[in-house]
């Protein structure tokens, strides 16, 4: 033992290291979230946490379960593939509860320019008008139907309980 | 106890497997969705775009984006015809320097084009998701990653709001929200995809410029028109794996 006689100090340095490396193992216990690293240099619990968050677009499947006369008239038309959020807006809460969430019919003179307003910018193959022109101050859905806007498909019943499908 | 070399050579094999399991983690929550069966990305045709705002605000609505702030935001290009008269300036390429117009994002469209000359088009831009992405990099506290499944996430709880990310992406794709004052991007509606639903941008979209693509799924249509498309990235030589594809993409847009 005559090698550590005046090694005393050089131990009690190696307990203060070794101290400090277990207080640094607990703190780190406490401060680390418990799925840091689960799949990466990141909190796993996150990717959860984001798939939590709430819908708001039912999505088209979701409508067609309840409307599926809506969906079978504008399978044949040119607005087959549009889907219904696309111009009704956002509705998982009337998909939720559809007692008392009552959507608002969208209004064609807005709605439909959106889209067909005339553009050199757009695709030439795409239906667009000058609304001005085309219909001098008319609302669309008074030739066009919405769900099935093609002029051979005359329009059958009423717009207000049509255009929303909502009964 | 006393371990022969026969037990240990059993053994040791076991710890492995049992050591892989617990770096695996726990399974995920959400039973009937598996993170290791998708590869997620999205595919824009340039072609169907017709610029009418609907996936601007319809990320707006549902994914509560601040006003003046985009996950999604629509640009219209406009490239003009080579001057070729004398008093024309010849010097100016329109290949390269295109009229960009991106007016709230595109949200309520854009104003009526009436000059027919020249090429115009609408460039749908938002998070490229890529699969070695610059802003996942620079991270210095782990607050966004990419996931299992290929989207790049940010992790609000964790993020400081340094800004590192918002100047590392290339492509413009983050911002920080002015009230959480943390990192904010599109999740590829990762609250969506998860429950078998499709983006709020791609089920808005009138003309189905935008889809979903799962690269992991060999259904998906996606692989047939990988082949059969000029299909590219934006800034491809930056190496960054961007999995936002454009078919027919114009060599102006950066």
């Amino acid at each position: 033992m005559s090698v550590f006689k005046d090694a005393g100090h050089l131990f009690r340095f190696a307990g203060l290291f070794v101290l400090a490396f277990l207080i640094f193992l607990v703190v780190r216990h406490y401060v680390v979230p418990k799925s840091f690293g689960q799949y990466g240099h990141y909190r796993g619990a996150s990717i959860g946490e984001i798939a939590q968050r709430p819908v708001k677009f039912a999505g088209h499947e979701t409508c067609e379960g309840c409307h599926s006369d809506v969906a079978t008239k504008k399978s044949a038309g040119k607005h087959a593939h549009v889907n219904c959020e696309a111009c009704h807006g956002a509705l998982a809460t009337h998909a939720d509860d559809p007692g008392t969430v009552t959507p608002v019919l969208p209004d064609t003179a807005t709605l439909c320019a959106r889209c067909h307003t005339a553009s050199a910018a757009k695709p030439k193959g795409f239906p667009q008008v000058v609304p001005a022109d085309h219909s001098q101050g008319l609302p669309c859905e008074t030739c066009h139907q919405p769900h099935s806007p093609g002029m051979d498909a005359p329009k059958t019943d009423a717009p207000k309980t049509d255009a929303g499908g909502v009964k | 106890m006393k371990i022969s070399r026969r037990q240990l050579m059993i053994l040791l094999p076991a710890a492995a497997v049992a050591w892989e399991s617990v770096l695996a983690g726990t399974p995920e929550e959400s039973p009937n969705y598996k993170m290791s069966e998708h590869w997620w990305g999205m595919l824009v045709d340039i072609d169907k775009c017709i610029g009418c705002g609907n996936c601007v605000r319809a990320c707006q609505t549902e994914n509560d984006v601040p006003d003046g702030f985009f996950r999604t935001w629509v640009e219209r290009y406009h490239r003009s015809d080579w001057p070729m008269s004398e008093s024309g300036d010849v010097t100016t390429n329109p290949l390269i320097a295109p009229e960009v117009i991106s007016p709230d994002g595109g949200k309520e469209g854009f104003p009526a084009a009436t000059d027919e000359s020249g090429k115009y088009f609408f460039v749908p831009k938002m998070c490229n998701h890529c699969a070695d992405s610059p802003c996942t990099q620079v991270c210095p506290v782990g607050a966004t990653f990419i996931s299992p499944d290929g989207v790049v996430l940010v992790d609000q709880k964790y993020c400081l709001g340094c800004a590192y990310c918002v100047q590392a992406c290339p492509y413009g794709c983050r911002y920080i929200h002015p009230t959480k004052e943390v990192a904010d991007k599109c999740t590829l509606c990762y609250h969506r995809i998860t429950k078998g639903l499709t983006t709020a941008c791609c089920e808005a979209c009138p003309t189905g410029a935008r889809q979903l693509v799962d690269l992991k799924d060999p259904k998906d249509p996606i692989h047939a028109f990988l082949k059969t498309h000029s299909v590219q990235v934006l800034k491809p030589q930056m190496a960054t794996g961007a999995k936002l594809f454009y078919n027919d993409l114009d060599g102006s847009v950066r």
